[in-house]
């Protein structure tokens, strides 16, 4: 507040460069958010356009509206596989996202909670990972699996999306900055279990933090294209970003190019929900990463 | 509120003498010792089995197989062996002009992406940071949108709307004399490294914003007092203090980069004739596995992991020393 006050006396004799620059500030601020909107605003325009009509008329608006029946295509195409890619999204997305959160919750409170030998390396270990980009995991994991003959299975993408050394890094901040030693030292003096203290006292304390490790692993997860394409080869097991890929592919074999701009626009609705609903978490998410 | 209470009775040097076994001495809040170290690994176990599992054990058949070649004694199959063969997987690995052609291509990618997008997110959070911003919280939100759309979906998007002759763009461009095909051979890396740029510019911003918000107002008042306004305040004051932001977006770009695969593979997908399916090292040795030749694909993984590892980790220590001496 007292910034505020600071910066008043000179204000007045500035009016005319406060003006100039409130313009260019708003003004840079404003066309920025056309280009980020532009391409999106297409997307649901197309998704709204007859088939046939795509490419005529003004790419930016409306003509011959008949999204319903776009839509009605989408879910019907190739025996309404698109549901199916949706559910397994949501399906890799939440289990991964929540076994993902649980583990890493775990992890995360015994290396800033407990010492021992060795905890240090440990939590190295699981950074220095985090600086190696998933998919140099992602092929020798396919490899591996593809020895042990696990590839084309829920498990294959399931298992690996339920690590996530990230998710340990902002956990142990988390358990450090907001579960009190003294609160766990009081438990133990009642005599509660190990994993009475964890579940009852430490993870409903760190659990607004969890929900932004799961948001961002639901989001990674639900993002992913190389893992689920290099391990699964049926249709019926495939996330929607696989499966839209592939319609695009099929665009040359006659695939309506209306189905994959379609799904694309309805792809986008669940997590755009979540997005605007649970905004103060993902920023809080956002604001640990860069507290370093 | 609780913690109020949890102190009173943590404080007492004199635990009752039924459980002075299952507690630490008093005014030593952490857990030390052998029962502690059992408990950790309690908790630490179920990550560390999956952390093993799906991490580090690929990492080290990867490791394992590079060194070894399966030779076929046949033409048609015939008796497989495995050989001990050193290091000539790298060798081929170095010596395979494609890969290393697609490393350099991603390197050079990178040097110009991972800047703009960087100064672009540094741009607008100090625009929005700034007393003459308004509407922040629609802009934040908007800029952020793009993140909310897969890439490998941002990428068929864009498959479509880079496409000469349905583009929103091409057509008002070739009115004022500016005629592009974006996916053209000459312009796809363009296009790749924009929509990056697109989808990411965004989150970027949110984590420097998020850091600007951080600056405690003291300094802000005294930067104030000294006459420090505008684009001096923005460069002397609050850039110097979000470094630790803009080091954690660099080291992300940089691991996000080295693993650029999923937008070129959509195009090559999408038969856009200007893209190669060697475009990135990954797509190489994705490639090289479906072509059967694992060995090489992992000694290619193990190069790459590397590669990646020392970029990021490097830049990482470089601005700690830097941090250190300034």
């Amino acid at each position: 507040m007292s910034v505020i006050q600071a910066g008043r006396p000179t204000r007045p004799a500035r009016r005319g460069t406060d003006i100039a620059s409130k313009a260019v500030v708003n003004g840079i601020l404003g066309l920025m958010a056309l280009y980020t909107l532009i391409p999106l605003w297409w997307l649901f325009v197309s998704a709204t356009k007859a088939s046939g009509y795509l490419y005529t008329g003004a790419p930016l608006w409306f003509s011959h509206f008949d999204l319903v029946t776009n839509i009605r295509d989408v879910f019907s195409f190739e025996n309404g596989v698109f549901s199916t890619w949706l559910a397994n999204s949501a399906l890799y997305s939440l289990v991964g996202a929540t076994v993902g959160t649980l583990l890493s919750a775990m992890a995360g409170y015994a290396l800033s909670k407990f010492s021992f030998r060795g905890r240090e390396s440990v939590f190295n270990v699981i950074l220095a990972s985090v600086l190696i980009p998933a998919p140099m995991f992602a092929l020798p994991l396919f490899l591996l699996m593809a020895k042990l003959d696990i590839t084309n299975s829920y498990w294959s993408v399931l298992l690996p999306s339920c690590v996530s050394p990230f998710g340990v890094y902002l956990c142990r901040i988390f358990a450090a900055a907001s579960v009190p030693d003294e609160l766990l030292e009081a438990a133990r003096l009642d005599g509660a279990g190990e994993q009475r203290t964890f579940f009852r006292i430490a993870l409903p304390l760190m659990s607004p933090a969890l929900v932004t490790v799961f948001l961002f692993q639901f989001v990674a997860i639900w993002n992913n294209y190389l893992l689920p394409s290099l391990m699964l080869n049926t249709p019926s097991l495939q996330p929607v970003t696989v499966g839209l890929v592939q319609w695009r592919s099929e665009f040359a074999s006659g695939v309506s190019p209306l189905l994959s701009i379609t799904g694309a626009f309805l792809s986008l609705i669940p997590l755009l929900v979540a997005f605007v609903s649970l905004q103060r978490f993902w920023r809080k998410g956002l604001t640990a990463g860069s507290v370093k | 509120m609780s913690s109020t209470s949890s102190t009173r009775t943590a404080s007492p040097p004199r635990p009752a003498p039924a459980v002075t076994r299952r507690v630490s001495p008093a005014g030593r809040p952490r857990r030390t010792g052998r029962r502690s170290a059992l408990t950790a690994s309690g908790f630490l176990a179920p990550f560390a089995v999956l952390f093993l599992t799906m991490m580090v054990a690929p990492i080290g058949y990867a490791i394992y197989q590079s060194f070894f070649t399966v030779r076929r004694a046949g033409l048609f199959g015939g008796t497989q062996s495995t050989e001990f063969t050193g290091l000539s997987n790298y060798a081929a690995a170095f010596g395979d002009h494609d890969f290393i052609a697609s490393i350099i291509r991603v390197i050079l990618l990178g040097c110009v992406q991972v800047p703009v997008m960087l100064g672009l997110a540094l741009l607008l959070a100090l625009l929005l940071d700034s007393r003459s911003a308004r509407l922040r919280k629609t802009y934040r939100l908007t800029f952020f949108l793009p993140y909310a759309l897969p890439g490998a979906i941002a990428a068929v998007m864009w498959s479509f709307l880079l496409v000469k002759d349905l583009s929103p763009f091409t057509g008002p461009l070739s009115h004022i004399g500016i005629d592009v095909d974006f996916l053209s051979p000459s312009w796809v890396p363009v296009s790749i490294g924009h929509m990056i740029t697109w989808g990411w510019t965004g989150y970027n911003m949110l984590i420097i914003y998020s850091a600007l918000q951080t600056i405690p107002a003291e300094v802000m008042e005294a930067a104030a007092l000294d006459g420090c306004t505008g684009w001096r305040l923005a460069w002397a004051v609050k850039i110097p203090l979000v470094r630790p932001a803009l080091v954690l977006t660099t080291v992300f770009s940089i691991i996000g980069t080295a693993q650029l695969y999923t937008e070129p593979a959509v195009l090559v997908g999408a038969r856009i004739p200007g893209v190669d399916p060697k475009f990135s090292p990954i797509m190489n040795t994705a490639l090289g596995m479906d072509m059967g030749d694992q060995n090489l694909a992992s000694a290619q993984s193990v190069v790459l992991a590397l590669i990646t590892l020392v970029l990021s980790f490097g830049f990482l220590k470089y601005n700690q020393r830097k941090g250190a001496m300034a």
